[in-house]
């Protein structure tokens, strides 16, 4: 039990996607502007992470690791698809994410008005399949672990996407270099936010 | 020819566009990976280009991000087995970035602006180009971060060791994750700044 909470506290404090992996910095830049849309965005991605990387999980013990199709019989036990991992996780965020926009739609209008037009574009963010991908890495024992680290690293990407949202709003009526306008200053602010969250590495 | 120098400087991927910085900034820490993954992906964003150009015809507008997706990852599984095979230390420190390519927004992006309308040949040219504009990036910041944080140039000492003697220290924070994002900042200020907006 506490160490799925750990991964939990780690994955959005220590691990966090967007300040130790850069991953899915092209949204978090170009979805910064508000705080409103930029908080439609880290739920859109905190709710796909969620469900794509326990199934991908799945995926990847039951049918691509080494061994992993034993449970088709004899024959299969000595096969390794992991060179597969790649295209089947993508496949399945992809089917996942059209899949989660029918649902939506048909049963909770309001979250999907909410979501709107991010969430189709999630299929080609980083962070998503980033998500997938560590989870491969670390071997998690069991599908739990691999959910809580998923809900753990949408919560991050979340907070950070706002945190920066919030300071961006902020920056609008301060007088910056010419040259450091816009994308300049942006990058710098993430850097030292992520300089900020280096103090929890602590913990 | 000059339409095709552009991602170079003027309308480089990275620093202009802001596409494809989540793989640009993680495996800047040292030369040697900053390397290997700019030419991974100058090699992936050109062939890409070049297939989805010979069959922008044929594919149907509605299920073309499927088709992209499947041509682009089926290149990066080409490019991460032979560079498991290779150069395994260096695939190691890539580790998860190298799947990453797949969703490179420079990639698709270039799929979707350029080879989707245009004939293979200048596809497969405006592939490499990005490539090379993206590798550019990725290549002053490892630069400068590796001879900062480390004084080492691709695993090369070349900080003399008088100046350590003498009291010069390696710059640990330029080794952080953080360092390569403020780097960049800094590239878009030396290249005068974003004009877009």
């Amino acid at each position: 039990m506490s160490d799925i909470f750990n991964i939990f506290v780690r994955s959005v404090f220590i691990d966090n996607m967007i300040f130790a992996y850069f991953l899915g910095m092209c949204s978090y830049l170009a979805v910064s502007k508000e705080v409103k849309t930029a908080f439609g965005l880290g739920l859109a991605v905190s709710f796909v992470l969620a469900v794509t990387v326990p199934v991908n999980y799945l995926m990847d013990k039951y049918l691509l690791q080494a061994g992993a199709l034993s449970w088709l019989g004899e024959r299969f036990a000595t096969l390794d698809l992991s060179f597969l991992s790649l295209i089947l996780f993508i496949a399945v965020i992809a089917g996942i994410v059209q899949l989660l926009e029918m649902v939506l739609e048909r049963y909770l209008p309001a979250l999907y008005m909410a979501l709107g037009i991010f969430l189709p574009l999630i299929a080609v963010n980083c962070a998503i399949l980033g998500g997938s991908l560590f989870m491969q890495e670390r071997n998690f024992p069991t599908v739990i672990h691999s959910f809580s680290y998923a809900i753990g690293s949408g919560l991050g990407w979340l907070l950070a996407i706002v945190a920066f949202a919030a300071i961006r709003e902020r920056l609008k009526y301060s007088n910056i270099p010419e040259p450091l306008r816009g994308n300049g200053i942006a990058y710098i602010i993430t850097g030292l936010l992520g300089i900020g969250f280096m103090a929890f590495l602590g913990i | 020819m000059k339409k095709y120098l552009g991602p170079l400087s003027k309308d480089n991927p990275v620093l202009v566009q802001t596409l494809g910085v989540c793989s640009a900034l993680a495996v800047t820490a040292q030369l040697k990976p900053a390397v290997v993954m700019a030419l991974s992906v100058t090699v992936v964003c050109a062939c890409s280009n070049l297939i989805i150009s010979l069959m922008r015809n044929t594919i149907p507008p509605r299920v073309r991000i499927i088709v992209q997706l499947l041509v682009v990852s089926f290149f990066v599984i080409l490019v991460d087995q032979v560079l498991q095979a290779v150069l395994y230390d260096v695939s190691k420190m890539l580790s998860v970035f190298v799947g990453l390519i797949i969703t490179n927004c420079i990639i698709m992006g270039r799929l979707e602006a350029f080879a989707l309308s245009h004939k293979p040949l200048p596809s497969l040219i405006d592939g490499v180009m990005n490539g090379l504009g993206y590798g550019l990036v990725l290549v002053v910041v490892a630069f400068f971060r590796e001879l900062l944080g480390s004084g080492t140039l691709w695993n090369h000492p070349v900080v003399p060791q008088s100046w350590y003697a003498a009291g010069y220290m390696n710059n640990g924070l330029m080794i952080l994750p953080p360092m390569a994002l403020i780097l960049v900042g800094v590239m878009i200020w030396a290249k005068g700044g974003d004009k877009s907006s």
